[in-house]
């Protein structure tokens, strides 16, 4: 006989615990904003801050810089974290995030070349990227799939899909005149300097919409990372509910990317983390998509006002990032789970 | 039978060569003809414009020659050592560790001499490939194609970023490494060709007496040992060979990647896994091949040129996805 009032009582006692990370990750959340909007070359208070907001006050640096800086920290971040952890989710391998099986690269390919060569503007270029993004993970899956599909092979086109388009990434940079290298070197790690406010509203919206899309899809999702024949089972139409997936987290990916270039590691680290604080039996969009904010703000604040030289934030983040992959990598050979 | 296609392999990868030599010298942002490469290579006629033309595309040329065959057959190497067919020493993240040494030399001890790039290249390679060989062989099944491009491609993520956290701070080091960085066999001379020589042709002629140790160990390691074979010792020295030939041509050109990967295979497909006509078909195809490769560079990159690590990267990668599409399920 199965004891179900503690059963229960170990589901309570996880949704309590779920509930007291979130809120955790969201006061940690609101700290470095705090931070990213009152430290920097001139310090506020923090009641400065709240007045210059309210009272719709020229302040150049709080209104025109530092407001947009921060919000595009935020909602890049939650843009990729949330894709990379579907991505994760989906293909069932966390090493399969967009930023490295190419995904990412494709989106960044068409962002540089609208940018440097075509003088597009921002909106034009998210749209580009947007449809650069969902053909190259469309062309990676096509390529991946021949008498079926397999993750690994997947994976293993996505790297060389990678190298393909940083090669281009590389070709255009290099015939970038001299004074485009700083703009161009955002496209190799992320970057969140220059960022105004006409583009963030879109972003905004988007990354909104998505985040609600997929906590709608979250059980379908979680149905699926069992297995095909389970979701189906489950009442999952399989096909549509993972193009959807898909479909948003390439198009999250590729408005990010479009406004902050590729903020290293993100889109790769969130999930397992995410996982690692709640439960890994659930699909975490929501704690992914702080963690993917706090990381970087934190990224950002470092880079900025932490070190002797400014540095952007993907290099941050790049570095934060570089050893969780290692450590990943050792942990998922020794398993044995590739 | 067999031995008709080697010869016809050779002929005409050497065929090949020379006229990717021909054209390599004489087209260019200037076109000369062949009385005037007579004339450089002679030194006659020494004022004509042509002749100095021609004379300073040599070393250009001679280098590709020298880098390509050198990348070929560290791809040789590697593959038959790890028994993994996308081994390369760009997929293993030795360009990147080669890259981040050189960085870190450029930054902080202002290395300017080339053999001070290449020793410290080789040193960055050879950790490099140590540590991401065996980062892939932990767990079942040894180092798996998987497993390998894996943790070649995270280690090669992280370095990247260590790369650019040194380049940054200081915009001198950032131009110096920029155009480094890309790969690009213009710019070298007579000098850096003379330093480099010795260590490429002293690691093939090694690599060419161990080819028969090397084919005794495709068969099984069980029937290696059983028939006398060191093989911890043949891998050692391979191992060490491929990395100085990999190193030392990314310390002089940048990195240039997939000629490793992609030469070696096309060569297996046709000719077979005998070492020692491996190692030297795969060396004549890939000097012929970088060199075409940094042609097309010059005409696809007018009015300036395309480096040649851009033009292997963007043939290599469809090579590389092709081999993937076409290797069997489970061997993955």
């Amino acid at each position: 006989m199965i004891d179900n009032s503690k059963i229960f009582a170990n589901i309570k006692s996880h949704r309590i615990k779920y509930k007291i990370i979130l809120t955790i990750m969201a006061i940690i959340l609101l700290i470095l904003v705090c931070l990213n909007m009152t430290i920097g070359e001139k310090n506020y208070s923090l009641m400065e801050v709240i007045h210059t907001l309210l009272s719709s006050e020229n302040n150049y640096i709080i209104v025109k810089l530092r407001l947009p800086r921060t919000l595009a920290g935020i909602f890049c971040g939650i843009a990729f974290a949330i894709a990379g952890n579907t991505f994760q989710t989906l293909l069932g391998n966390s090493l399969a995030s967009p930023d490295i099986i190419g995904v990412s690269s494709g989106s960044t390919v068409a962002a540089v070349f609208c940018i440097l060569f075509l003088n597009l503007n921002r909106g034009l270029v998210s749209f580009v990227a947007v449809l650069a993004g969902a053909a190259s993970a469309l062309l990676i899956y096509k390529l991946a799939s021949k008498d079926g599909y397999s993750t690994n092979r997947l994976i293993l086109t996505g790297i060389g899909a990678q190298a393909f388009f940083s090669a281009l990434i590389n070709w255009m940079i290099k015939k970038a005149s001299e004074y485009d290298v700083p703009t161009a070197m955002r496209w190799m790690s992320g970057n969140l300097n220059g960022i105004t406010t006409d583009t963030l509203p879109l972003l905004i919206v988007i990354v909104l919409l998505a985040l609600i899309t997929m906590t709608y899809l979250s059980n379908s999702l979680q149905a699926l990372e069992l297995g095909e024949n389970y979701a189906t089972v489950l009442g999952v139409n399989v096909d549509v509910t993972r193009s959807l997936l898909i479909l948003i987290s390439v198009v999250l990916i590729a408005f990010a990317t479009a406004i902050s270039g590729p903020i290293s590691s993100i889109a790769f680290l969130s999930g397992p983390i995410a996982g690692r604080l709640c439960s890994k039996n659930q699909i975490n969009t929501i704690p992914a998509a702080l963690t993917g904010a706090i990381l970087v703000l934190a990224g950002d604040f470092i880079g900025q006002n932490l070190l002797p030289t400014r540095y952007p934030v993907g290099i941050i983040t790049g570095i934060l990032g570089a050893p969780y992959l290692v450590y990943l990598l050792i942990k998922q050979n020794k398993g044995g789970s590739i | 039978m067999k031995q008709n296609k080697i010869t016809i392999v050779f002929t005409i990868g050497i065929i090949v060569l020379i006229l990717s030599v021909i054209v390599s010298i004489t087209y260019g942002a200037k076109a000369v003809g062949l009385s005037d490469i007579i004339d450089g290579i002679f030194g006659r006629n020494t004022d004509s414009f042509n002749a100095n033309v021609v004379a300073a595309r040599i070393p250009r040329t001679i280098f590709g020659l020298i880098a390509g065959a050198s990348l070929s057959i560290a791809g040789v190497l590697m593959q038959s050592i790890t028994r993994n067919p996308i081994a390369d020493p760009s997929i293993l993240g030795v360009n990147t560790g080669a890259s981040l040494f050189i960085v870190i030399g450029i930054a902080f001890f202002n290395i300017q001499s080339k053999i001070a790039y290449m020793g410290i290249a080789f040193v960055g390679a050879l950790i490099t490939a140590l540590f991401v060989y065996n980062l892939a062989s932990l767990g079942n099944g040894g180092a798996t194609p998987i497993k390998l491009a894996i943790s070649g491609a995270a280690v090669s993520n992280a370095l990247t970023s260590l790369i650019s956290i040194f380049v940054m701070p200081d915009s001198s080091v950032m131009t110096t490494f920029r155009f480094w960085q890309i790969g690009s066999i213009g710019g070298t001379t007579n000098t850096d060709i003379l330093l480099l020589l010795p260590f490429t042709i002293a690691a093939i002629v090694i690599s060419l007496m161990l080819s028969n140790n090397l084919d005794t160990m495709l068969l099984s390691e069980e029937t290696a040992k059983a028939l006398g074979l060191n093989i911890g010792l043949t891998r050692g020295i391979a191992a060490i060979c491929g990395v100085i030939l990999c190193s030392t041509t990314t310390a002089l050109a940048g990195p240039i990647s997939f000629i490793g990967l992609m030469i070696p295979h096309l060569i297996r497909a046709i000719v077979g896994s005998n070492h020692k006509i491996l190692i030297l078909s795969s060396g004549i195809y890939g000097g012929a091949i970088l060199i075409i490769s940094d042609v097309l560079g010059r005409i696809l990159g007018r009015p300036g040129e395309l480096e040649s690590g851009i033009m292997t990267a963007l043939i290599g990668a469809p090579v590389f996805i092709y081999l993937i599409r076409k290797a069997k399920l489970q061997s993955l």
